[in-house]
């Protein structure tokens, strides 16, 4: 019997705090890898919902199907949607040699304060942007603009795409100026 | 039927994938009561129903008691009915259960696997359907959200066939099921239709305007066991219809499901019995580890009623080991709840593998990993060199 | 849909019908059999009428719980041994001892 090629999976953790939209970002990224005809498995952290409680989300991305049901111990990308979990450790366990982080920092980060394995760090000013162009310092929807520059992971195409599932209207455009202020604006750390 | 192209992907949680699939069902009745990892089903279909999308009876109820007591006295009408729950619901609509089996009612009810009490756990664990194997249902566990929308419309098939008319349950584990996103075909309402039919065609006698009867009676030694035997005769019924059923659907949506799936069962000297959401990571696992040479397969159990015993004991008869991975408990039993079943099903076709060892693991939620299936694969070959069968509490700190 | 059940609960009961012919979920697909159940059968004291103490008051017949007593004309009670079960309520009730009990010979 032939071998079936084993996927390569890509596993992204998105930090924040609970009501600041974690699940809802892990979810768009699946849906617009969806929409790109890849294969996905997003979820929370399993267990109840606590405003305010340091809670992260898991985005597991193939280009194949893919059939395993565990949960993500090693994410190869982490963003941080809140920056006051930027300097908590437990906010980059596991993750693996050469990883990426994407975070939301007002201030450039400097590479010593990181995990040695982080193969790269890219910051944005997430807060600033979504409070200039959404009025509230909720950063979940500008951090997809800032990962998929950094990554490439889905094209910023598919993330609008699929933010439309989520959000209508004015609030829908002003989240999309939002992404894409951030798409544009993240740099990374030299 | 010809096969259905282009089926609109989505990205959906399991319980949001039942939810879409009762969308174009449209049931007659649906009682529900909430209940921790199933409320999103029910969260979801009423949110169709506030939109006008379903003609549905939408019953809130008191209590899963009430629920599936409702369920009941809707379905002796002749209406389609579906209801949901998990854990302690099961155990609350235990006593219903029966009444619905017996009454030989085509409910369907999906069950979003939780660990049972005490102490209090929300997430994932099977025992809480396993322990409904006697309740006359017929019993479907499913692996990911594409197969949880898949049973809510195969299982009403299945259940109104008139020569099965038993209640029908599936599982999607807790969380990692219930609450996981992942790409989801869906099927329109026509296919649907044209597959379990717009309305039930009920095929025993009901209760409606002009046909008077009784239901619900009173039957003392002198019928009992008559009435008793023919739900064992619906339930041999339903051995031959679930393949039909099965592969008719999958005619129309390309996705063939089986009572057992075996998997690099080829040569295969050890194997794996998985069930639900942890097949998926044997399956990788197996993989990985059939690139390294090793004989190792596995079969996934999607039936646990009826038992496709004949199926099993085939597929294992030649085999040195076989670890039933079991993500229940039972206490006090000769092993894990599916390993007891398959040990009758091997000993009835006189078909055994030199060890049957079982692995009670991931109770309450916890994760089934890949390191643990390396793990029990290395712990079934000692068993086999050893040449004992055990039961392991797999993980557990002692 | 009852007249796919050929339902003569007569012979069902007499014939003692097995799985294949039982109508399936222990239903009974027609309605008031229990008339052919002859609870009279259970009795073991049977009510006699004193016809000239009876002044037709009516009582014995409200307070049988098997409606099996009847009324003539002028309200005296008619009794329906195939479903008297002998509870003997209506001897209590009778304000003129016009109901007498005597034991069932079988």
């Amino acid at each position: 019997m032939m071998q079936e090629a084993v996927p390569s999976l890509t596993d992204v953790r998105f930090h924040g705090r609970g009501g600041q939209g974690v699940v809802t970002a892990s979810k768009i990224l699946a849906e617009a890898a969806i929409l790109e005809k890849k294969w996905v498995h997003a979820f929370p952290t399993f267990g109840p919902e606590r405003s305010g409680a340091p809670v992260a989300a898991f985005t597991r991305i193939s280009p194949t199907k893919f059939t395993v049901k565990t949960e993500v111990y090693n994410p190869k990308i982490i963003v941080v949607i809140d920056p006051t979990l930027l300097s908590k450790p437990e906010t980059y366990e596991g993750l693996v040699e050469g990883g990426i982080l994407v975070l939301n920092s007002a201030t450039e980060p400097k590479k010593e304060d990181y995990p040695p394995q982080a193969g790269e760090i890219w910051w944005v000013n997430g807060n600033e942007i979504a409070n200039k162009h959404i009025g509230r310092t909720i950063a979940n929807t500008v951090m997809l603009g800032a990962l998929v520059k950094a990554t490439g992971l889905v094209s910023l195409d598919s993330i609008l795409k699929a933010l439309g599932s989520y959000f209508k209207g004015d609030i829908y455009d002003k989240n999309v100026a939002a992404i894409k202020e951030a798409y544009e604006e993240v740099k990374k750390v030299e | 039927m010809a096969k259905v192209e282009n089926q609109e992907v989505k990205g959906l949680t399991g319980d949001q994938a039942v939810a879409y699939a009762l969308l174009n069902i449209d049931p007659d009745v649906v009682p529900a009561y909430p209940i921790t990892p199933q409320t999103i089903i029910m969260e979801k279909f009423s949110e169709f129903w506030a939109d006008g999308l379903v003609k549905t009876e939408l019953v809130h109820v008191e209590s899963e008691h009430s629920a599936m007591s409702a369920a009941v006295g809707a379905s002796a009408t002749g209406a389609r009915v579906f209801t949901a729950t998990a854990s302690q619901g099961v155990a609350l609509m235990y006593e219903i259960l029966f009444i619905a089996s017996g009454s030989r009612l085509p409910i369907v009810m999906a069950v979003a696997n939780r660990a049972l009490s005490a102490p209090i756990n929300i997430h994932g664990e099977l025992t809480d359907q396993l322990v409904t194997r006697d309740a006359g249902w017929v019993s479907f566990i499913g692996e990911d959200a594409q197969e949880a929308y898949d049973h809510t419309i195969i299982g009403f098939k299945i259940a109104e066939y008139p020569e099965v008319s038993l209640p029908f349950m599936y599982g999607l584990e807790g969380f990692i099921v219930t609450h996981a996103l992942e790409p989801v075909y869906m099927l329109d309402k026509k296919t649907i239709y044209d597959f379990i039919g717009e309305f039930r065609e009920p095929s025993n006698w009901v209760f409606a305007p002009g046909n008077p009867g009784a239901q619900g009676l009173l039957a003392l030694p002198d019928y009992y066991m008559e009435l008793k035997y023919q739900q064992e005769q619906g339930m041999k019924n339903a051995r031959k219809v679930i393949p039909k059923v099965l592969d008719e659907f999958g005619e129309i949506t390309g996705r063939y499901y089986h009572e057992v799936e075996p998997f690099h069962m080829e040569d295969a000297k050890y194997a794996f019995i998985t069930a639900g959401a942890s097949s998926g990571t044997a399956k990788a696992v197996v993989q990985r580890l059939r690139s390294k040479g090793e004989p190792v397969g596995m079969v996934k159990l999607r039936t646990i009623r009826p038992y496709p015993d004949e199926q099993l004991s085939e597929l294992l008869k030649d085999l040195d080991g076989v670890m039933v991975v079991d993500r229940s408990v039972t206490f006090g039993s000769p092993a894990s709840i599916q390993a007891t079943d398959l040990a009758s099903a091997l000993l009835k076709h006189r078909k055994f593998p030199r060890v049957l060892s079982s692995a009670i693991v991931g109770l309450g939620g916890r994760d089934i990993t890949e390191k643990d299936f390396e793990g029990l694969y290395e712990q079934l070959k000692k068993d086999v060199q050893e040449d004992v069968s055990r039961t392991h509490w797999w993980g557990v700190r002692i | 849909m009852s007249d796919k059940t050929p339902i003569d609960i007569k012979s069902w009961i007499r014939e003692q019908w097995g799985a294949s012919k039982l109508p399936p979920g222990g239903v009974v697909p027609a309605p008031a059999t229990s008339l052919e159940y002859k609870t009279g059968e259970w009795r073991e004291f049977k009510p006699i009428l004193d016809d000239e103490k009876c002044t037709g008051c009516t009582q014995c017949y409200f307070i049988c719980p098997d409606d099996a007593i009847k009324m003539d004309d002028r309200f005296h009670p008619i009794f329906d041994y195939d479903f008297c079960k002998g509870c003997t309520l209506c001897v209590e009730i009778c304000p003129v001892d016009a109901i007498k009990i005597v034991k069932e010979v079988k």
